[in-house]
């Protein structure tokens, strides 16, 4: 019983680390109707300016507002210079454009920060006050953390002037520029957030996977699953989702066999199954083809 | 209009000289430029898988490595555990593939473009891992992978590159030209009415959902015959040659020779083979300039933003202009 | 200078051309009418001068020239667009639709005043508030765009069809409540409508628009009372 509730506190961690990936993948899904598939490798990148902020001597909790910041500017300069030209092109030159980040990324970090692999702080001191044997510290950090910047990002969509009018924005773009909204630059903002938060995802769990240029492969691909299984136009769905799906891997590894060897197999098969079976995901529309 | 065409003579010309070029290369060039032709047009054949897919029937699929696995693993297996003739293991690959790709394009049924895509990212990203799964390794040969012989020559007087050069040139040619019927076909116009308009399409009596798996299986086939094909030059398979970035390696060659094209899928080839030693070249000379990979993800943004249509579209572009003017 | 002047107006949705050289204009608090059957430009006329096509020609708006300016900037300075199809925001409450209408301003206190004044206007709105915008009835939305117009304190509307697919009783009560706008803030209106009978009843002026082109325009009273014109153009 105690392995199972380790187990399953341990994938409540992981998994608020997918929802926090799954919601940058919705909220750039919900305002362009495109996954950005280079999210995951924008996140490692991030993760890698914290770890050079932390070498360069800052405390790890600047560091890391430092880099959720940077990548804010980042994600709102890539919308506005990369990603804008295409904005009206086909699907297939969207996709292709997020294929050629996600390499450029790629590259690019194992070109400054080579392709080893580096052990990357917690946040999270080793000692809280207190002991448990269910669930270790950072472990109990990450889940306290996502929690909070997912209360936060809910309030600002809930009850800021900015964040109605970017809901406004993806949902209507041409009523919303009739109330006089930009909605260019509230597609440039939603980069800018979904930059942000994946960014605290890829710091959370590098300290896990250790740090190195593909370790957000795995966790784009479960963040996509909980996105899926929670409904790609549900917010908090997808945050559920990254929730259960981080659950279900740690089951799976745990007791199904071949199961911890198989885990990107797994995500696979969550992903083809939610889309075959219930493609509007457990609490999102469907959606209607357009004709 | 009882004018002659005035381009019918210059494609010809074109075709003529492409061919016997192809045909005298391998006696022109060292072995090892040789292998380097065969791999680009292994490419060629994969590309024009993915071509027939996207281009023409308007699903995506940036996993396509992962059939080019399942083409060189059949291929593999076979030499290795069952000692077969090199090249009657690509049917098998072929129908391999087909099955996988038709298994894996009956949820694209139900699945958007977006979707697929994803489906077909998760499935690329997937494959390495299971390559290298224990519970198979006995056939894969895990992280190892499978070391296989070049298949001999089969005329006396060729070496084993030409040989090959020859038998993949052929295949590719053969290949192309069924495509070519395929897309001109009955069958090719209701593939292209799908992509055009799918709900026009399926009031028309087309099926839509028959096609589209069935455009899924052959375009997985055309990846896997590819696959084998690669296996036979390479004579070795491991799993991360399988990764995404092989995926990323189709798409960029689909894209630079035309995604809607099947002479494109040449240029795509020879692009993959000789342009990433040109790239790792240059970022060796000069420390400042980024890793190939990332000067391919450039190179693939602006190729999207600036020449969509790729080298074929440019040429279909260039002989279009040529046919006004000279009309006019 | 007129308050709303339009001169040589054209407009393109890509190659195809819909308006050929629209001129009119409309005077500070009045209301104008253009009228045309289906497919006559009326509502490209509205698009246009929003900037939401490719246009051509001149459009001054209170001294200034509006053609090469964005659609956000046109709203900035005080044109509110009811657009055609109501342009609800369906996933958002009716409250939340109110305030993106008043997305340009910033006094939070006037932004609420000015909510309960159009609560005023439609009290059928006040008491669906938190109600998901989707979920009203057809006229409920209607009033919702209007509303959300007014948020703007624009000092000209722009309505496109406030009649459409709505049942006679409704449109009658939606045009009274554009009198009494009319009369309380004294805001000018440019109105698209097939329905010309209660549009040539509210607006002081009108013009008839035939295949992207102004074919007669002058006094309500008049095209209203010439018994040719209503006939062949009007049609009742």
């Amino acid at each position: 019983m105690d392995l199972f509730l380790q187990l399953t506190l341990a994938g409540l961690a992981i998994g608020s680390i997918y929802s926090c990936v799954a919601l940058a993948v919705v909220m750039i899904y919900q305002a362009t109707d495109h996954f950005n598939f280079a999210q995951g490798e924008m996140a490692m990148f991030s993760t890698y300016v914290a770890w050079t902020l932390v070498g360069l001597g800052a405390p790890v909790w600047l560091a890391f507002l430092l880099a959720v910041g940077i990548s804010f500017l980042a994600g709102v300069i890539i919308e506005r210079v990369i990603v804008k030209p295409v904005e009206n092109a086909p699907v297939l030159n969207q996709i292709i454009v997020f294929i050629g980040l996600l390499v450029i990324f790629n590259a690019v970090a194992g070109w400054i920060w080579e392709f080893t692999i580096k052990p990357f702080p917690s946040l999270f001191p080793e000692d809280l006050g207190f002991k448990s044997t269910l669930i270790g510290p950072h472990h109990l950090g990450v889940i306290a953390l996502t929690l909070g910047v997912l209360a936060l990002v809910f309030a600002f969509f809930r009850f800021t002037r900015v964040g109605l009018a970017m809901r406004a924005a993806a949902a209507n773009p041409d009523s919303a520029r009739l109330v006089g909204v930009s909605v260019g630059w509230m597609l440039a903002l939603g980069w800018g957030l979904a930059a942000s938060i994946g960014a605290v995802g890829g710091i959370l769990v590098a300290p896990i996977v250790y740090l190195e240029p593909n370790m957000m492969a795995g966790v784009l691909l479960y963040g996509f699953a909980g996105a899926l299984l929670g409904g790609v136009s549900s917010p908090g769905g997808a945050v559920l989702g990254g929730l259960v799906v981080g659950v279900l891997e740690n089951w799976v590894g745990q007791y199904v066999p071949g199961g911890s060897e198989l885990k990107l197999t797994f995500a696979l098969i969550l992903i083809v199954g939610v889309l075959v079976f219930k493609p509007a995901g457990l609490f999102g529309r469907v959606v209607v083809r357009r004709v | 209009m009882d004018r002659p065409n005035p381009l019918r003579p210059g494609l010809l010309v074109g075709f003529g000289v492409a061919i016997v070029f192809a045909a005298i290369v391998p006696h022109l060039v060292s072995d090892f430029t040789s292998f380097q032709f065969t791999q680009a047009m292994a490419y060629g054949i994969a590309l024009l898988g993915l071509n027939i897919l996207t281009g023409y029937n308007g699903q995506f699929s940036i996993g396509h490595s992962a059939f080019y696995a399942v083409g060189a693993y059949t291929a593999a297996i076979l030499l290795y555990h069952f000692g077969w003739n090199h090249y009657a293991t690509l049917p098998v690959a072929a129908l391999v593939a087909f099955v996988v790709g038709f298994l894996f394009g009956l949820p694209a049924l139900r699945l958007e473009g977006l979707y697929l895509a994803l489906a077909t990212f998760a499935f690329a990203v997937a494959t390495p891992q299971l390559l290298k799964f224990d519970a198979f390794e006995h056939w894969t040969g895990g992280v190892q992978g499978l070391f296989v012989p070049k298949p001999e020559p089969l005329i006396e007087g060729l070496s084993a590159d030409q040989s090959l050069y020859y038998v993949t040139l052929a295949i590719m040619a053969f290949l192309m030209a069924v495509a070519w019927c395929l897309l001109r076909s009955r069958s090719g116009r209701a593939i292209m009415a799908i992509r055009d308009n799918p709900i026009a399409a399926s009031t028309m009596g087309i099926n839509t959902a028959l096609y589209k798996t069935t455009t899924f299986g052959i375009s997985a086939m055309y990846t896997g015959i590819a696959g084998a094909l690669s296996v036979f030059v390479t004579e070795f398979v491991a799993p991360d040659a399988f990764n995404f970035f092989l995926a990323v390696n189709l798409l960029v060659g689909s894209v630079v020779g035309g995604i809607v094209s099947i002479p494109g899928v040449i240029f795509g080839g020879l692009f993959l083979v000789f342009v990433p030693n040109f790239a790792q070249d240059i970022s060796r000379a000069y420390p400042f300039v980024p890793p190939p990979w990332a000067i391919f993800g450039i190179f693939l943004i602006l190729a999207i933003y600036f020449v969509p249509f790729g080298v074929w579209g440019a040429v279909e572009r260039a002989l279009a202009w040529w046919k006004r003017k000279s009309a006019a | 200078m007129a308050f709303l002047e339009v001169r040589g107006l054209e407009a393109y949705y890509r190659q195809t051309q819909a308006l050929f050289g629209v001129d009119f204009e409309l005077d500070e608090g009045s209301i104008t009418a253009v009228l045309g059957a289906n497919g006559a430009g009326k509502t490209t006329t509205l698009r246009a001068i929003c900037r939401m096509v490719r246009t051509e020609g001149e459009v001054t708006f209170d001294g200034q020239e509006l053609t090469g300016m964005s659609t956000e900037r046109v709203v900035g300075l005080g044109i509110a667009h009811v657009p055609e199809g109501r342009g609800t925001f369906v996933r958002q409450s009716v409250e939340e639709n109110l305030q993106l209408g008043a997305y340009t301003r910033k006094n939070k206190a006037d932004i609420a005043a000015d909510m309960e004044s159009v609560y005023g206007y439609f009290p059928r709105l006040g008491e669906r508030r938190r109600q998901q915008a989707g979920t009203l009835s057809g006229g409920e939305q209607q009033m919702l765009a209007i509303g959300r117009a007014l948020m703007l304190r624009p000092k000209l509307m722009l309505l496109d069809e406030p009649s459409f697919g709505l049942a006679p009783l409704i449109v009658q009560e939606i045009y009274e409540i554009m009198a009494r706008i009319r009369e309380r803030e004294g805001t000018s209106m440019l109105l698209v409508e097939q329905n010309a009978s209660i549009a040539l009843e509210l607006a002081d002026h009108a013009y008839l628009l035939e295949t992207g082109r102004v074919v007669m325009g002058g006094e309500s009273s008049l095209l209203r009372d010439d018994e040719d014109i209503r006939r062949s153009y009007l049609g009742y």
